[in-house]
Formats: structure tokens, C-alpha cells, sequence
């Protein structure tokens, strides 16, 4: 890849000059790695790391600050009757809440994500969806997890969808302190091809993105393997090409331990072990933590604990 | 030391009970040899004997074709073709209930990953029973005349890469076009053929169909040149098929031959790269390229040269060598000794000639056989390892620049039994498989196999197909 960030300026150009994805061959990939069997002390060590890439989220209407506090205090300590069970990566949720969250999780380390740029859908003018990113910021929350347009980029509108990145990305910076680190989502269950998953992942990294992101939780299909995989490469591939390090996160619908460690393979092996951090790799869950603790707990003791032996936050 | 080490995952050994020797499969029944030896079948990946064999001798051989005439001429060939196919649908069920079994004996006897028996071989056996009982009550409909018949007792003698794919790809339509057979396993690789009697048995099947006799090449020829037996066929080394049609011919013989191959597969630049890379490996590495139809000869554009050789080295550095019964093993270990010397010697002669040579780093096993995924660049047509089947893991990569020079370069060889063509363009694809002589071209895949695709090569790769409406023919007189 010998393409500059001047020369992708004809977006439409790069983002389908880029290899196609095949979809029989990247599905059976995809599979084959699921297949991986991560036993003993690879599981342990598995089951510690997913803790500590998720972001906790919670993101319903009826969220309050008494929910976002009780999150983050699953989050300081996600197992009260293991102390060595470690801390997950963030906490995620709507502006609106971004300070108690902040509040909640002072000198922790555990980071505050808010949602913005009119999440879900992302149907606003740039005007509301940069404020709301300020507002977010100002509220406390210093990861930022925007979502694209997803009708421009269907429509071919890829310069828009790029610029209004780029706008998210100046706000952030904005943000001083390194600036707020800045996650977008591709709601790739709309995007709907896999080629169109890669060339999204190139303009969003093209136009700034520190983390790729694969979904709202609000679409279905949410995070797939096989979507996950090609927004793995398409990382690994930036960095080839312009040595930068842009971070992935699937996001919804990986409830399991079973699921989460099946990501960490697919990690593993597609992008390489740079990216088995939390700096460089998250997964977006609510119910996933609880699952990761109680096969902890199993494979720590020998037995599976009741479900009541694990908070509900 | 790598920062996600996978912990060893080893499927159990204790699903197979094997017996300390084994007789020969005749008539229904293990029997003693009467002029035959007996041999040691090992474990490729650490020496173990696993068991000891009978070597058929002459009268063995003898015996099991006497066998299969009158189980032909009494019983199968007079049951109706929805009563055959009951036998074969029960063994394909049998075969899918002991699979678990299967897939750890086939990875014990023949090295190859248990991810690969498991999921590809023990299926596939299954699935061409399958499909084959389906055909045993409707042959009239198969194109060859309104009743087409048998041809008789069919002579079978099959390589040890895939042992218990490649007895059903033999068995199977014999047995659903109304044939007996005798059926000689490699040598290196007997163990899932006695097995499988042992399902045979188990299916009611009538005693003298389906005949195991086990050996080496002596007992192959005894059964190849038997006066009883009205067919062969054969799959192995091109040079044992030669020999094999100078005796057919001199007998006037019917028999199906699949052989070697120097399979090309041709990546142009805009392939869909990911997959492309996945589809060289899984080309030529896939069961350690003990595989006839294995995509050995890499031919790549040269304007996307650099950037497949980089993605495909970064690929082969994540392969995990070692241990077949592994769960996460990809790379197993070579069949034999003799066949890590030929391929050790045509590596070596691929360096001498000039190839460069790049195996990923890789820690080989102290016992066994075992040989590192291997690339050679800078390969030219001229070279040996360009032409010569290697049957291990080592890619010999050329280059072209244009579609027709792919083609002229694909088909530059004495083989032609597969061919695969990585392209997003779909003209391309359809352009490229009309003019590429290989029995089997695929597109954006490879070696992907399917009951009811027949499979088969051109040149000295072989006649006759194999699988889909096409094989029945090998085993129906028409």
C-alpha cells in the first residue's frame, strides 16, 4: 500500500480500490477460528483479559443516574468475593449521564465512554452532533464513541461521512488533556457487505478514528465474527501503511465467555498480539461480565456458583 | 514466547479401542493369511506402533476376489437398487455415529490434524454414502440407457493421503451400481479400511460386497493383475497408475485412474486479497500437501507480487505445526519416512537450482516426521520443483503478467487435475475456466470437495471420474 493520506483524497477512488472481500472465504476463515479449542491456562488468562477490555454499557431510555451509579461500582469491583478479579476497561453511556459516571469512577482508571453524534441513527445536522460531542466531553466523559451516516455512505456521500469524522475528531482534540479519545461506530449491521465494512473502516481511520467500532447495539445483526475479522485486517493493514495503531471494538450481541474468547482468537491471529490490550481492543457488553466471572469463579474452584453469587447491576 | 500461548487441547484417544493385529477382510469375516506377512503400522507423529497388519499374499488376494464373485453373482447384483441403497444409507449412518472414532484413528494412522478428519474427512465419507445410496434405486435416470447394469467385481487400490475418503469415494459407487469389490488400503494407512469392515458388519452388509485386503504394492499388483476381477481402479502416484494401465491394457481391462498433480493457482490483482491468502494456504498446506489436486505451483500477477508474498509469509508465521491430535494443530506431520525423504530431496534440489527458500520460524517435533510449511520464490517454469509433484507442504511461486500467460503457464505441465483463479471479476473467472485444462477449476476457493461434484484430471493426472452423475459411469456398463 503506497497510497498517501494526500493522494486518498479521492475517497471514492481509494475506498473501492481497495482488495473485495470474498464472503464464502472470509465466513469459513471466521469459522475455522471459532474453532480454536482455549483450554486451562490459556482460558484464564483469556477470561482476565476480556474483563478487562470490556466497556461496560448501558444504554436503554430508562437509564438513571442510580443505574449508571450501580454500573460503576459493578465496574470498580466486578466480583466482591474475588478482589484478583480485574477491572473492566470503561463504562459507556448517553451524555447525559457521562457525569455521574465521572464522578462514580474518579482515579479508578476506568474510563468514561459517552455515545454522541444523535446515537442511534446519527440523523442530525453536524451543528447538533458536535455539540452533543462538547457536551459529552464537558459532562466528563473523555472516550467518545460517534456513529457514521450511514444513508451518506450508502448513497455514496463518502466526503461527508469523512468530514463530519474529521469535525467529531477536531472537537475532541479540542478537548485538551491529549485530547478525548474518539470511537466510531459503523453500525455495520446497515452496511450490510462486507466490502462496504472495509471501506468504512478505511475512511473512518483515513479521517482520524483512534477505535473502530462495529455497532450501536440498536441493529441487528450487531458484532459478527466475520464483520469483526475484516475490521481487524483493515487495521492491521493501516498500520502497514501509514504505522499508525487504530483500536477495534465489537459491540453487542457477545454475551458469553465462550463468544468473548472467540474475539480474543480472532484478534489474535487476524491483527496480531499488538492489539490483545485495552488500549487497542474493547468489546462493548452488558451482560458478557457476568458470564466471564462465573467461569472464572469455575475455573478457579472446580465448580459453576449459582447465578446469585454474581452481582446484578 | 507469544502473549495468548494456547494451551494444549487434545482430542481423546481413548474413543479408539484398536486390537493388537489385525487379519484380512474376506467374505464377511477377518481372516488369517494364509501365504501372506505381518507389519507394524506406526503413528507418523511419534513412531508408536499402533497395531500389527496382514500383507496379503497371492491366495489372499485369491480368496477375497472369489469372495466378492459370488457375493456379486448370488446376492448383490440381483438385489433390487432401493434394497442396495438401504445398506449404503446405513452405513453412512454408522459412519457418522463412530465418527468421532474415525477422526482420531485417521489422525493417529495417517498424521494428519484432527481439525481436518474431524471436519472434513469423517463428513465427507458420510456425505458420499450419502449421496450415493440416493443414486442406487434411480440409475435409469443417470443418462447411461434405460437399465444400465453392473460391471462386476470391481479391483480398488487407494493412496494413504485421505484412507478413509478416498475407500468411500471407491466403495460407495460400486456399491450403489450393484458391484462387488476388493479394496487394497496404503500400506502406511490401513486402519481406518479395517474399521470400516468392521461397519460393514455392523450394516448386515452381505458377506463378500465389500472385501479389505491390506498390504503394500505387491499385494496391490496381485490385485490389479488378478484374471477374476472385471475393473480397476486407482488412485496414487502417476508412475504406479502407468504401470497399472500397462496391465489393463494388456488384459483389456476397464479402469479409472487418478493420479498426480502440479495444480496452479492463479491469484490476479484484484482478488479479494484476505481470502486469496487464505486460499493459497489452505491450497497447499491442507493436510500437510499430501493432496493430489494441492495448488503447488502459486502463479501471482506481477503487480501485486510484493504485497501476496508479504500477507502470505505473515500468514505462515501463524500456522501452529506439531501435535495431530490437537485441536488447534493446522499443520500435522508427514505420512511416512519415505515420503519426508522425497520431499526433503526436491526442496533440496529446489534451493540447488537456484529457488529461494522461506519457511516460517517453527519448532519441529524430536519424533515423528515432520517438515516445516515451506515457500519457494524466484521459482521458473524450468525448475524441477515447478514440475515435479512434491505431495508435502512446499509452494513453488511463479509469476505472470497477463490472463493468457496464466493460462499458458497453468497449463505448461504433464498434470492437469485441479486449477484455481482468484479474481473479483466474474468474466475473468468464467474466461480463465474454459481454457484451463484441469478437471476441477475453482473459483475464489480451493479444495473444497462435494459428493455431487465429480473430480477427475486431464493428461497424466488420469481418466475417469469420480462423484456426481459423471462417476457412476466407472461402475455401470455402458
Amino acid at each position: 500500500m503506497s497510497i498517501t493520506l494526500e493522494g486518498a483524497r479521492d475517497l471514492r477512488g481509494f475506498l473501492h480500490g481497495l482488495p473485495g472481500v470474498d464472503r464464502v472465504g472470509a465466513e469459513a476463515r471466521a469459522a475455522m477460528l471459532a474453532g480454536r479449542s482455549i483450554k486451562t491456562t490459556a482460558k484464564q488468562w483469556a477470561l482476565d483479559l476480556a474483563i478487562s477490555v470490556i466497556d461496560l454499557t448501558t444504554l436503554e431510555g430508562q437509564d438513571t443516574p442510580g443505574k449508571v451509579r450501580a454500573l460503576c461500582a459493578k465496574a470498580r469491583q466486578p466480583d466482591p468475593a474475588d478482589p484478583s478479579a480485574p477491572r473492566v476497561a470503561a463504562i459507556c453511556v448517553y451524555s447525559d449521564l457521562a457525569r455521574v459516571a465521572a464522578q462514580e469512577l474518579a482515579g479508578t482508571g476506568i474510563h468514561v465512554a459517552s455515545v454522541a453524534t444523535s446515537f442511534p441513527s446519527g440523523r442530525a445536522s453536524l451543528d447538533v452532533k458536535l455539540a452533543d460531542v462538547r457536551y459529552a466531553i464537558a459532562e466528563g466523559a473523555d472516550e467518545v464513541d460517534m456513529v457514521i451516516d450511514r444513508g451518506a455512505f450508502l448513497a455514496g456521500n463518502y466526503d461527508l461521512v469523512y468530514s463530519e469524522i474529521v469535525a467529531v475528531k477536531e472537537a475532541c482534540a479540542a478537548a485538551g488533556d491529549g485530547g478525548t479519545h474518539l470511537k466510531v461506530i459503523l453500525e455495520t449491521g446497515e452496511l450490510v457487505t462486507y466490502d462496504n465494512v472495509r471501506r468504512a473502516s478505511w475512511l473512518a481511520m483515513l479521517a482520524g478514528a483512534d477505535f473502530i467500532k462495529t455497532s450501536t447495539g440498536k441493529v441487528s445483526p450487531a458484532a459478527t465474527l466475520p464483520v469483526t475479522m475484516v475490521m481487524l485486517e483493515a487495521v492491521r493493514d493501516f498500520r502497514e501503511a501509514y504505522g499508525r495503531q487504530v483500536g477495534v471494538k465489537p459491540a453487542g450481541g457477545i454475551r458469553t465467555a465462550k463468544d468473548a474468547i472467540r474475539y480474543l482468537v480472532l484478534v489474535n491471529e487476524t491483527a496480531g498480539e499488538d492489539w490483545l490490550d485495552p488500549d487497542w481492543f474493547r468489546i462493548g457488553a452488558s451482560s458478557l461480565l457476568n458470564d466471564l466471572l462465573m467461569q472464572r469463579t469455575k475455573m478457579k474452584t472446580g465448580h459453576y456458583e449459582g447465578p446469585d453469587y454474581f452481582t446484578l447491576d | 514466547m507469544p502473549k495468548f500461548e494456547y494451551a494444549p487441547a487434545p482430542e481423546s484417544r481413548s474413543i479408539v479401542s484398536l486390537r493388537d493385529s489385525y487379519g484380512l477382510f474376506i467374505d464377511g469375516a477377518f481372516t488369517d493369511t494364509a501365504d501372506g506377512r505381518i507389519f507394524k503400522t506406526i503413528s507418523p507423529a511419534t513412531e508408536e506402533v499402533l497395531a500389527e497388519v496382514t500383507e496379503a499374499g497371492p491366495s489372499d488376494v485369491d480368496r477375497a476376489v472369489t469372495a466378492a464373485r459370488k457375493a456379486y453373482e448370488q446376492t448383490w447384483s440381483r438385489l433390487p437398487g432401493k434394497e442396495r441403497a438401504k445398506y449404503l444409507f446405513r452405513i453412512a449412518r454408522l459412519v457418522q455415529e463412530r465418527s468421532r472414532e474415525l477422526a482420531v484413528l485417521e489422525s493417529l494412522n495417517n498424521g494428519k490434524p484432527i481439525k481436518e478428519s474431524r471436519d472434513v474427512d469423517i463428513p465427507l465419507v458420510a456425505a458420499h454414502f450419502f449421496y450415493h445410496a440416493g443414486w442406487a434405486d434411480k440409475l435409469e435416470f443417470a443418462g447411461y440407457g434405460p437399465s444400465p447394469g453392473p460391471i462386476g467385481v470391481a479391483g480398488q487400490i487407494i493412496p494413504w493421503n485421505f484412507p478413509l475418503l478416498m475407500l468411500a469415494w471407491k466403495i460407495a459407487p460400486a456399491l450403489a451400481c450393484g458391484n462387488t469389490v476388493v479394496l487394497k488400503p496404503a500400506e502406511t494407512t490401513p486402519l481406518t479400511a479395517l474399521a470400516f469392515a468392521e461397519i460393514c458388519q455392523q450394516a448386515d452388509l452381505p458377506p463378500g460386497v465389500v472385501n479389505i485386503v491390506t498390504g503394500a504394492g505387491e499385494t496391490g499388483r496381485a490385485l490389479a493383475e488378478h484374471p477374476g476381477i472385471d475393473k480397476v481402479a486407482f488412485t496414487g502416484s502417476t508412475e504406479v497408475g502407468k504401470q497399472i494401465a500397462r496391465a489393463c491394457r494388456r488384459m483389456h481391462r476397464r479402469n479409472t485412474l487418478e493420479l498426480g498433480g502440479k495444480a496452479a493457482n492463479i491469484v490476479f490483482e484484484d482478488a479479494p486479497m484476505d481470502q486469496a491468502v487464505e486460499g493459497i494456504v489452505n491450497g497447499i498446506f491442507f493436510n500437510q500437501g499430501h493432496v493430489c489436486c494441492a495448488g503447488s505451483r502459486l502463479l501471482v500477477q506481477e503487480s501485486v507480487y510484493d504485497e501476496v508474498i508479504a500477507s502470505l509469509r505473515r500468514r505462515l508465521a501463524t500456522l501452529r505445526l506439531g501435535d495431530p491430535l490437537d485441536k488447534n494443530t493446522d499443520v500435522g506431520a508427514i505420512n511416512s519416512a519415505a515420503q519426508l525423504a522425497k520431499i526433503r530431496e526436491l526442496s533440496d534440489l529446489g534451493e540447488a537450482e537456484g529457488a529461494e527458500r522461506w519457511s516460517p520460524p517453527c519448532e519441529l517435533p524430536a519424533r515423528g516426521f515432520w517438515f516445516p510449511p515451506t515457500i519457494f520464490t524466484g521459482v521458473a517454469q524450468a525448475h524441477r520443483i515447478a514440475r515435479e509433484e512434491i505431495f508435502g507442504p512446499v509452494l513453488s511461486v511463479l509469476t505472470f503478467r497477463t490472463p493468457a500467460e496464466a493460462v499458458e503457464k497453468a497449463n505448461n505441465t504433464p498434470y492437469g487435475l485441479s486449477a484455481g483463479v482468484w479474481t473479483e471479476k466474474g468474466s475473468l473467472i468464467l474466461w480463465m475456466a474454459s481454457r484451463l485444462r484441469a478437471g476441477v477449476v475453482w473459483a475464489n476457493t480451493f479444495n473444497r470437495f462435494d459428493p455431487a461434484s465429480p473430480f477427475g484430471g486431464y493428461k497424466e493426472s488420469g481418466y475417469g471420474r469420480e462423484g456426481g452423475r459423471h462417476g457412476l459411469e466407472a461402475y455401470l456398463d455402458v
